[in-house]
């Protein structure tokens, strides 16, 4: 669904079907350089079992118009503006990392409107090495690969691919190459600088589910124990064999977590 | 602080896609020699179906076995996935199927294997799909060649059988500026030698039955996308870029961005024309890759130490080969092809056809048949074999002569093969 905000196009999938009033509202938000097609198969699912799908593209990422936002403030606004646009005033979140902390500050911003949210492969704070943020900075090829491999579990290279044919390596690798200069930077600041998750935290009036990979690099599972502590009352599923890309690495497992979640 | 390595070419042709199997330990690719896959439950069929979870469930589009090749040759071609066929032509046929429709048109080198040639020429022109040949060096050709329906331009990254060097970096920029993809066959040349895609190519495919199983024991071709072309930037793939009422009216560049491709490949193309690769003929090329890294520099070495005997040998009129100064794209070859230029190449024996057929029957290692990459050393004649159906002028085009022998060099003693290879030319010109 392509939509006009503030006069830039903006981009949400939806499972080729038209927003029905009378239906729960599931929006997707990805993580750092990447799309809406990274929530493939769960898009979709949802999309087909009775729920409107939202899988966006925030601004500068897939087929949404620049410039990248700055902060998790501003993306949580711009999702808002988005549901705003389409006249949906209850929604569940289901973020991953990046996509994680703008659920979690759009829920604490717009507590009527977050049914529920789904924090996937998050940590906080989700602080970026210096190293990867000045290669993502002079748009060096090293920092796509620092994305693609501590992106993924470390045994994904010598395991197959959920998705038949595929090689997930390359598949991040391509989707980081079609990102205008600067923009992966972006994110990885906005990810870096955010300082109000457990703010965030204290407000929230919604049911929240952490699904975080135990052999996670980017976002170590221990990363989001202050996070979880802070909530309280959450539900948390830890998949054993999954990095941080739990949708590639574990697209069963991530899809049936949040089918509990919201069933 | 250095950042994060990928693993090296020779781990990934061991181990890339593949695992030890989690109920039995195997340490070896199983082969699931299965047609289909039970369900869970109804609701874990239709999401299989409707592509909500990923899985198998039918072998003509998708195998356990099949897909561990397919996930291996991705990783050493540095692409988003392959799909594996049951030949290297029908890898060849499913790019151009999922990317055409009748009333679309190619821009082909003209250096093309014999089989590639035919489909081209004259089958796809029975289904509407026009291809105009050009000499690969001829790059204002290939850029005078595009029109408003074309949709690729397609080389091979070492012509048959000239050797002809293509310009990937170069033609690649031609197809980019046109809003097209470019499609190599890197039958010639394997990952080892050269990684296409770094250079610019955006779709490969192989016949894995050469090089990459290195045996000659399974027919087979996988086709690899790079997932770097942008179909709806582009604008000219509807085919991959709008609801298709074939597939429940999927767009498939919406519904996978990267893999848009080789969903549709996979989807329609082996779903409808079902040329899918057995399990145990992807076992046989995944036993060919594991030894890949070993195998071509056995095979290159052994080809310069031929190429270096012909070159001096009196009854040989040239070698083509890139590595000779000779060669008109020896320049070029240095450039794209820094490991080697392989390990077939083509000679112009000295008394034309007769000498050819004379030289042919006496050899002893060599053997005579129609087909190349192999570890046994090849050797055949393309004017009355692999295109012999091609005119006096494209023979010409195409750089083959009637004295025009082809040798594919295998891994024997390359001491042995040098001095089959001259008794055979002493054969041949006692026959003048």
């Amino acid at each position: 669904m392509q939509l006009q905000l503030n006069g830039k196009a903006a981009f949400a999938y939806t499972a080729a079907h038209e927003i029905d009033p009378a239906k729960r509202t599931i929006v997707f938000v990805h993580g750092a350089g990447l799309d809406h097609s990274w929530w493939g198969l769960q898009s979709r699912y949802f999309g087909y079992h009775g729920f409107n799908v939202l899988a966006l593209d925030l601004p500068a990422h897939g087929r949404s118009a620049g410039p990248a936002l700055s902060s998790v403030g501003e993306m949580a606004d711009w999702v808002k503006k988005i549901l705003d646009e389409k006249k949906i005033n209850s929604a569940v979140l289901v973020g991953h990392s990046m996509g994680a902390l703008i659920a979690l500050e759009f829920a604490a911003r717009y507590p009527a409107v977050a049914e529920r949210i789904a924090l996937i492969g998050v940590a906080y704070p989700m602080k970026v090495s210096d190293a990867f943020l000045d290669a993502a900075k002079r748009n060096d090829q090293s920092a796509y690969d620092m994305e693609t491999i501590w992106g993924h579990a470390p045994q994904v290279p010598f395991a197959g691919n959920p998705n038949p044919g595929m090689w997930m390596y390359g598949d991040t690798l391509a989707r980081l190459g079609r990102l205008a200069p600067g923009v992966l930077h972006a994110d990885l600041v906005a990810c870096n600088a955010y300082a109000g998750g457990m703010e965030a935290a204290a407000k929230l009036k919604c049911p929240v589910q952490f699904v975080l990979g135990a052999r996670d690099m980017m976002t170590p599972p221990r990363g989001a124990e202050e996070l979880i502590k802070n909530i309280g009352n959450s539900k948390n599923v830890r998949v054993a064999t999954s990095g941080h890309s739990l949708m590639a690495e574990a697209p069963d497992a991530t899809l049936d977590a949040l089918i509990e979640f919201l069933s | 602080m250095a950042g994060p390595k990928y693993p090296g070419f020779d781990t990934l042709a061991l181990h890339a896609g593949h695992s030890p199997d989690a109920t039995t330990g195997a340490r070896a690719v199983p082969i699931y020699q299965t047609t289909s896959y039970v369900f869970r439950d109804s609701a874990h069929a239709a999401s299989l179906f409707n592509m909500e979870r990923a899985g198998h469930v039918y072998s003509r589009i998708s195998n356990p076995t099949v897909a561990v090749l397919e996930e291996r040759m991705a990783a050493l071609e540095g692409g988003v996935g392959a799909i594996a066929t049951a030949s290297g032509q029908a890898a060849l046929h499913l790019a151009i199927a999922t990317l055409m429709d009748a009333g679309s048109h190619i821009v082909a080198s003209s250096a093309l294997y014999g089989g590639s040639h035919n489909l081209l020429g004259y089958t796809l022109k029975r289904f509407g799909i026009d291809t105009t040949f050009i000499q690969p060096r001829d790059l204002q050709g290939w850029k005078k060649s595009i029109k408003g329906n074309t949709r690729l331009l397609f080389g091979e990254t070492l012509g048959n059988p000239g050797l002809d060097v293509l310009d990937i970096p170069e033609v690649s920029k031609i197809a980019h500026e046109a809003g097209l993809p470019l499609l190599v066959d890197a039958t010639f040349t394997t990952p080892w030698l050269m990684k296409p895609f770094e250079l610019g190519a955006d779709l490969l495919y192989h016949s894995a039955t050469k090089f990459l199983g290195g045996h000659g024991i399974a027919i087979g071709g996988v086709l690899v996308d790079s997932g770097r072309f942008d179909w709806e930037k582009s604008g000219k793939f509807a085919q991959l870029t709008a609801p298709y009422a074939g597939f429940h009216n999927m767009d498939f560049e919406e519904e996978s961005g990267t893999r848009a491709f080789l969903l549709r490949a996979r989807r329609e193309g082996l779903r409808d024309f079902g040329a899918c690769m057995a399990p145990m003929t992807a076992f046989h090329i995944l036993q060919g890759i594991e030894t890949l890294h070993l195998r071509m520099p056995r095979h290159v070495e052994s080809t310069r130490k031929v190429v270096g005997f012909l070159e001096k040998h009196s009854a040989v009129q040239s070698v083509m080969f890139p590595e000779l100064e000779s060669h008109p794209d020896h320049k070029l070859a240095k450039q794209l092809l820094p490991r080697g230029c392989g390990a077939v190449f083509s000679f112009d024996i000295k008394g034309g056809r007769e000498a050819g057929r004379k030289f042919i029957e006496a050899l002893r290692v060599f053997s005579h048949l129609a087909n190349v990459g192999d570890a046994k050393s090849l050797v055949i004649h393309p004017a009355t074999t692999t295109h012999y159906r091609m005119s006096d002028e494209d023979l010409k085009k195409a750089g083959i002569g009637p004295g025009t022998v082809r040798l594919s060099i295998g891994l024997e003693d390359a001491d042995d093969l040098v001095q089959d290879l001259e008794r055979a030319l002493a054969v041949a010109s006692r026959a003048k």
